[in-house]
């Protein structure tokens, strides 16, 4: 027989047992995406959350996976250039610039310094809307839709600036092999009539930059000024620089980190060296530095913009090239500073019309390796904020 | 014995009434914020429907989603997910019908009027728990239980804040504390000036009930339980047609009910000065509280969303201390003067 006490020893452990048992919740497996307003496009997480905790998070790429590398391989260099636009499509001709600079470098060819100087001028152009898209979805996904609008107005003027010289918004498809194309939407005849950047471009593009920096500035002060982005993003997301490195992270996401590297200072596929630009840098590598970096880089873009239409050099836009282009056999990679980080292209050459190999590095595929170390132990809400910070577009992740 | 003496015959024709005018004016908030917040974007907003402005744009997308098939997921607890949106509206009709629209105007007089409101106004939240509980979807219950974490950590400075206000009135009947903020507090030469309590004594009362009002109606910055960038859309992902329309609907009559409520109690209901209270009452109401709706449609379109914890942190760390502040002060000044 058991005496009282040990009865009710007994009885007082089991319903603490029974407690704890009760106590112990089953964590939740959410599946983010596919298909999820925040997302931008087609990213699965596989989350297990703990109510609003994430314990574990596992992204998913490759739903959005085109086969460009494959699909280089069966055309003509010319031809390439419509397939890459399509890579990272908010910035489509700085996606064309180091293909071709590869293809031309391969056959010894260099083009013109006018075709250099609108080379420069429309990457620049692309990065200023690349950046402008990211400053307005940013806040849309922290819940404020208000700069949305105020953003892509701005972006208007430089997408209707860029229409203008390439007859494309998206996909511009305007670098040749040796050059740029001779004038928007010219036929033959066109070609010696037009052959330049349209009339009241360069007056048009001052205006764009006078108003893109006007916008700047409001956005400055209405969104990063803003006390709720700041208590959203200042400390989330933290990405420490070695890590970023170790990642191959490029672009605004590592000079963030305080890392400046920057390959338009380092590199030399465009005259960048000609142009006096600074590198936006900051320390805290939060989701409120990546935003401030952008932010600072649309400035530096725009002053880049400034010089080079003061330096505009006159001249051809075509280099002589043969009239079937063929690259003699070799290899070799140029990499360039897209707005979203590092974008290279490695061309294997068999020395005939078309490359024998095409490998793409591209930047967002980089920058989301990063992705499961920074968000665990997130909260729901940071996901979205440090998913929208990275930048990333899906086509250059899957490609 | 004339028809209206019939206590059945007046009740119909009032509810009848009363739900006509609660839809139209829920009607106008919806078209109110579709135009204003186009103007805030830089947009024009709607245009075509109707003709001029695009007056009918809220009728032809009720009708739109009357059209739409009723769809119920395979998974869903059907009576609680058919029950919700009608819950939803139950809680904002409820609160609607005890507003003293002016000195004769009143549907009922309660003695506790403002702790009825309270009370009632809180049904809605259940339904949002109901919502997001019987979808059958975890971002659904995600959403269903943000907003039931929301109603607890805010309905207690809602309610404190009020406090303040009937301790200064010394009444919680809706009449009594309208009639009270239109007693004159000191007189120029013969006329006297009377003062609404927001600016008589209430004003941090005042703000922190329009934060937590914010907070239980679920709009911006306090949309958590919604929050489309994350949850889909929360505890309506699931929700369709008819049903979405009714919590839609709830939402916007809620803004309006919350808002009224405020100008009762903060802005002097429906007093203002020089206008006779018998004639206009209802004109100033509605329109103090349009002008409340404004704010928050403002609020909505220029403001991002807080996170779940600094809600909290927010509602407990701030607003309960500085109301009960608040209550401190009011019953010591009450006391002393």
């Amino acid at each position: 027989m058991t005496t009282a006490e040990e009865r009710y020893l007994l009885a007082k452990h089991r319903s603490e047992v029974a407690v704890s048992v009760e106590l112990q919740t089953e964590d939740m497996t959410l599946n983010i995406g596919p298909q999820h307003p925040s997302t931008h496009g087609v990213l699965r997480l596989v989350a297990t959350v703990a109510g609003e905790r994430l314990e574990k998070v596992q992204p998913v790429m490759g739903y959005m996976h085109r086969g460009y590398e494959k699909l280089a391989e069966v055309r003509t260099y010319a031809q390439v250039t419509a397939l890459v636009n399509r890579i990272d499509w908010i910035s489509g001709f700085a996606n064309e610039v180091p293909f071709v600079i590869a293809a031309e470098r391969l056959m010894g060819v260099e083009a013109p310094e006018r075709a250099q100087w609108i080379r420069l001028i429309l990457t620049e152009m692309f990065r200023v809307s690349n950046h402008l898209i990211f400053l307005c979805s940013f806040p849309a996904e922290l819940g404020a839709p208000t700069p949305l609008m105020y953003a892509l107005r701005e972006r208007e003027r430089v997408l209707d600036l860029i229409e203008g010289v390439t007859g494309g918004r998206f996909h511009p498809n305007f670098n040749r092999i040796g050059g740029v194309k001779p004038a928007a939407g010219g036929g033959g005849k066109q070609k010696t009539v037009s052959q330049d950047l349209p009339r009241g471009f360069i007056d048009g593009t001052r205006r764009a930059m006078a108003a893109v920096l006007r916008t700047c500035d409001d956005l400055e002060g209405l969104v990063l000024g803003n006390e709720i982005v700041q208590q959203r993003t200042i400390g989330v997301g933290y990405l420490p620089a070695e890590r970023a490195i170790d990642h191959g992270v490029s672009g605004p996401n590592l000079r963030a980190a305080g890392v400046p590297f920057d390959l338009r200072k380092v590199d030399d596929y465009l005259p960048y060296s000609r142009f006096d630009f600074d590198v936006v840098t900051a320390t805290n590598s939060d989701a409120y530095d990546r935003c401030r970096v952008r932010l600072g880089e649309i400035r530096q873009s725009a002053r880049i913009i400034s010089q080079a239409l003061d330096s505009l050099p006159s001249g051809p836009l075509q280099a002589k090239v043969p009239r079937v282009i063929k690259v003699p056999r070799g290899e070799c990679y140029v990499r360039a500073e897209n707005p979203k980080g590092e974008m290279g292209y490695h061309i294997v050459s068999g020395g005939g019309r078309r490359p024998y190999r095409v490998k793409i590095r591209s930047a967002s595929f980089c920058n989301l390796t990063v992705l499961p170390s920074l968000l665990e132990g997130a909260l729901i809400p940071d996901i979205i904020a440090i998913l929208g910070s990275l930048d990333f577009v899906l086509g250059d992740v899957d490609r | 014995m004339s028809l209206l003496d019939n206590v059945w015959v007046v009740l119909v024709i009032k509810l009848a009434v009363a739900t006509a005018v609660v839809f139209a004016l829920a009607l106008v908030v919806m078209f109110a914020e579709l135009k204003v917040s186009a103007h805030m974007q830089h947009r024009v907003g709607p245009y075509f429907a109707g003709g001029r402005w695009g007056w009918a744009q809220v009728f032809a997308e009720a009708l739109k989603f009357l059209q739409k098939e009723d769809l119920i997921p395979r998974d869903a607890d059907r009576p609680v997910f058919r029950l919700a949106p009608m819950v939803s509206l139950l809680g904002t009709f409820a609160v609607i019908v005890i507003i003293p629209l002016s000195p004769v105007l009143v549907a009922g007089n309660l003695d506790v009027g403002i702790f009825y409101a309270l009370a009632a106004g809180s049904v809605s939240t259940i339904a949002l728990l109901m919502a997001g509980w019987s979808s059958g979807n975890k971002y659904s219950l995600i959403g269903g239980l943000r907003a039931g974490a929301q109603l607890i950590a805010y309905e207690l400075p809602l309610v404190l804040a009020v406090v303040g206000v009937v301790i200064q009135a010394g009444t919680m009947s809706m009449v009594g504390i309208t009639e009270a903020q239109a007693q004159p507090l000191f007189h120029i030469g013969s006329v006297g000036i009377s003062l609404p309590y927001a600016v008589s004594g209430q004003i941090v009362g005042f703000v922190i009930f329009m934060i937590a009002a914010l907070a239980e109606l679920v709009r911006i910055p306090f949309d958590m339980p919604v929050a489309e960038s994350e949850l889909v859309m929360g505890y309506l992902t699931e929700y369709s047609g008819i049903r979405f329309t009714m919590f839609l609907l709830g939402e916007y009559a809620g803004m309006l009910a919350m808002s009224a409520i405020a100008s009762v109690l903060f802005l002097g209901g429906y007093h203002f000065w020089g206008l006779d209270a018998d004639w206009f009452g209802p004109f100033v109401l509605v329109g103090k509280a349009l002008a409340l709706v404004f704010v928050m449609i403002w609020f909505r379109w220029t403001w991002p969303r807080l996170r779940e914890d600094q809600l909290q942190s927010l509602a407990w760390r701030w607003l309960v201390p500085i109301s009960l502040a608040n209550i401190a002060v009011t019953a010591t000044l009450k006391v002393a003067l």
